[in-house]
């Protein structure tokens, strides 16, 4: 590599930054491609038949669930919502770093995006798809949720109401993961081309043609094509925000002490960026080990996200202080008792494993040492999604169980049904996933060959 | 494989590039020459090249206004006539037309006819999906750039032939630094 010439000293050294070893352009094609070529390895097979049994256990659950109804779960007045709006909101929030890296980092010109920014797409998809089952089951009969929760023109003129969060909802989430789709496949349709040139086999050849919309590179199509991606990015960036807030809408609107405080919003925005981006992190560290993708998703991505995981964890460290302080300020003695509740009530247990794995645990990352560690990062990213799990358990849970008549008061457990379809929706998830690495380019080699080493005039490089 | 470019009409002569500066340095000579109907190809966007190319600004974000704006109207009229007009009910004492009530669907599907909007327009914008006309090398969307020079369509009226010359095309793109040339003939995918 022959050092860059004076007049040329402002698009200098990307390289070795973003994407690390030299490569070349031809390079990242073969890298990226190889996993799609190649039969899976034991490995995967191994991950994919677990993923594919946890949703068999999740699919006779579901099937019980729709024979019996849901009475065959925990709930019960006064816990009306248990396990499954939790996992609702927990898959609802890991899509969400999704698109903090697809669209808020694009528009902040953030470079290093281009390294994680397909796969944390893909998990956005699948994570809002398993969303959207868990709250299609909880409705109950769901085969029949379209009719109350579309408004349809029928006979009768009946409408949904459209003053209330939980219709706010089907829009918000069903307009994420459209726009989340359609983003997605944009940033496909050039590295669909990519493999398709590559493609020996016939039918792949083909199937390939079809998907990648017959793309050729023309720059004409670039224009348009880069415009687009600008304004699905802008489009996203407010959508994504809306989605949690709306989200947290359906608790905040409600009456119920727990629920109803104005900080939910941005408090539950910064806790699903917080769980998303340490999904990205579980995620990304096995797929760079098992497709050695280590020159593109490198140890500065991985550090970078570990700095947004502290910071958003911190960020839900404070808006559980301040619930609290608010809860003693308001002067409301119900506010009071539910929050001192919360910490020392039966739930105790639960309310200390989110403390600690999302704030305490995540302090780990003031140490460059350990954000540059894979197995600490591992762990802690492990630590937080349990965490992030507990906040919307305690969330729900603690505010419901103490009703306001203590004739009332109940403990709610998940049944074993529940906890089997808990672990359906995350094979759900990982069958997805685990396709998606293996049949689609997880790195977006368009995006990445333009923010590395450039070849100059002459066969030099930078 | 790659099959052999083969056929009876002549779509272009193509020049090859190893580099982006080149490419950008070439296009703006293409641009300012007597070749009107040239377009480039790249693996990636590569940014300056099309004003090199002296291409107008897309047009897309004008349709995305249109029908974001439309999206708007829609899920305002739509959440008024349903609750006004069509099954007007009294819940938790709000009126009919709870404005605040209906931002949130509002900014969704302005959003949702926004997105989707955007998408077809860049396709429609681009031809998309485009069947008729084959990548003429794998190249493009790995490592290397081109530059093509159209032929200008076989026109059925003898009497303003067109004049082109596939040889002195090729000469040009040689003189701007190009790799190497070929002759690419019209060829669909299937």
């Amino acid at each position: 590599m022959a050092t860059a010439d004076s007049s040329n000293e402002l698009v200098k050294p990307v390289n070795d930054v973003l994407v690390t070893g030299g490569r070349t352009f031809a390079e990242v094609n073969e890298d990226v491609s190889r996993p799609l070529e190649t039969f899976p390895t034991g490995k995967w097979w191994v991950c994919f038949i677990a993923a594919l049994g946890a949703f068999f256990i999740g699919a006779v659950m579901l099937l019980i669930t729709m024979r019996d109804g849901i009475g065959v779960w925990g709930l019960n007045q006064p816990v009306g919502w248990g396990n499954d709006v939790t996992t609702f909101v927990f898959w609802v929030g890991i899509g969400h770093a999704g698109t903090l890296i697809s669209a808020i980092l694009f528009l902040f010109r953030q470079k290093w995006r281009t390294g994680i920014n397909r796969s944390a797409e893909a998990m956005t998809i699948f994570a809002v798809m398993t969303a959207g089952m868990t709250i299609l089951t909880h409705t109950g009969r769901s085969w029949l949720a379209c009719f109350w929760l579309l408004p349809y023109p029928n006979q009768r003129q009946l409408w949904p109401n459209f003053r209330s969060p939980l219709e706010w909802d089907v829009f918000a989430v069903s307009t994420y993961f459209t726009i989340s789709l359609i983003f997605w496949y944009t940033g496909l349709i050039p590295d669909l081309a990519s493999v398709r040139d590559r493609a020996k086999n016939k039918i792949r050849k083909v199937a390939l043609t079809i998907l990648s919309l017959g793309w050729r590179g023309s720059n004409k199509h670039w224009l348009h094509y880069e415009q687009a991606y600008l304004i699905f990015a802008g489009l996203s960036t407010p959508l994504v925000l809306s989605v949690h807030s709306v989200v947290s809408f359906d608790f905040a609107v409600s009456q119920l002490p727990g629920w109803h405080t104005t900080i939910f919003p941005p408090y539950f925005v910064a806790g699903a960026i917080f769980s998303g981006f340490a999904m990205v992190v579980t995620l990304l560290v096995l797929a760079r080990e098992a497709f050695n993708l280590k020159h593109y998703i490198t140890m500065d991505h991985l550090e970078k996200m570990n700095k947004i995981i502290m910071t958003t964890g911190m960020l839900v460290g404070y808006a559980y202080g301040v619930e609290f302080f608010i809860a003693w300020y308001s002067g409301s003695p119900f506010e009071q008792f539910t929050f001192i509740n919360r910490a020392f009530g039966p739930y105790w247990w639960a309310y200390w494993i989110m403390v600690s794995c999302n704030v305490f645990i995540p302090q780990l990352f003031w140490f460059k040492k350990f954000r540059r560690s894979i197995p600490v990062m591992f762990v802690v990213s492990l630590y937080v999604n349990i965490g992030m799990y507990f906040e919307r358990f305690v969330i729900i849970v603690t505010s419901l169980h103490r009703d306001f008549l203590p004739s009332s008061w109940a403990m709610y457990v998940p049944s074993w049904v529940e906890w089997g379809m808990f672990f359906g929706w995350m094979g759900f998830f990982f069958i997805f996933f685990l396709l998606f690495v293996r049949f689609l380019p997880s790195i977006a080699m368009g995006e990445v060959k333009s923010v590395m080493d450039q070849p100059r005039k002459g066969g030099a490089h930078a | 494989m790659h099959k052999e470019n083969k056929g009876p009409v002549l779509s272009g002569v193509v020049g090859f590039f190893d580099d982006p500066e080149s490419l950008i340095e070439a296009t703006a000579k293409v641009r300012d020459s007597e070749y009107k109907d040239f377009d480039c190809f790249t693996p990636y966007a590569v940014h300056g090249l099309e004003h090199a190319q002296g291409l107008p600004r897309s047009k897309v974000p004008y349709v995305t206004g249109a029908l974001a704006f439309t999206g708007t109207a829609t899920a305002f009229a739509w959440q008024y006539a349903a609750s006004k007009t069509w099954w007007p009910h009294i819940i938790g004492g709000k009126p009919f037309n709870s404005l605040p009530a209906f931002v949130p669907i509002m900014f969704e599907l302005s959003v949702l006819f926004g997105g989707i909007a955007t998408f077809l327009a860049m396709l429609a914008f681009n031809r998309l999906p485009n069947l008729s006309k084959r990548s003429f090398d794998p190249s493009i969307t790995n490592s290397r750039f081109a530059i093509m020079i159209e032929s200008p369509p076989v026109s059925d009226d003898d009497e303003a032939p067109a004049e082109f010359s596939a040889e002195k095309a090729e000469a040009f793109l040689k003189s701007l630094g190009a790799k190497d040339t070929r002759k690419v003939f019209e060829e669909g995918w299937f």
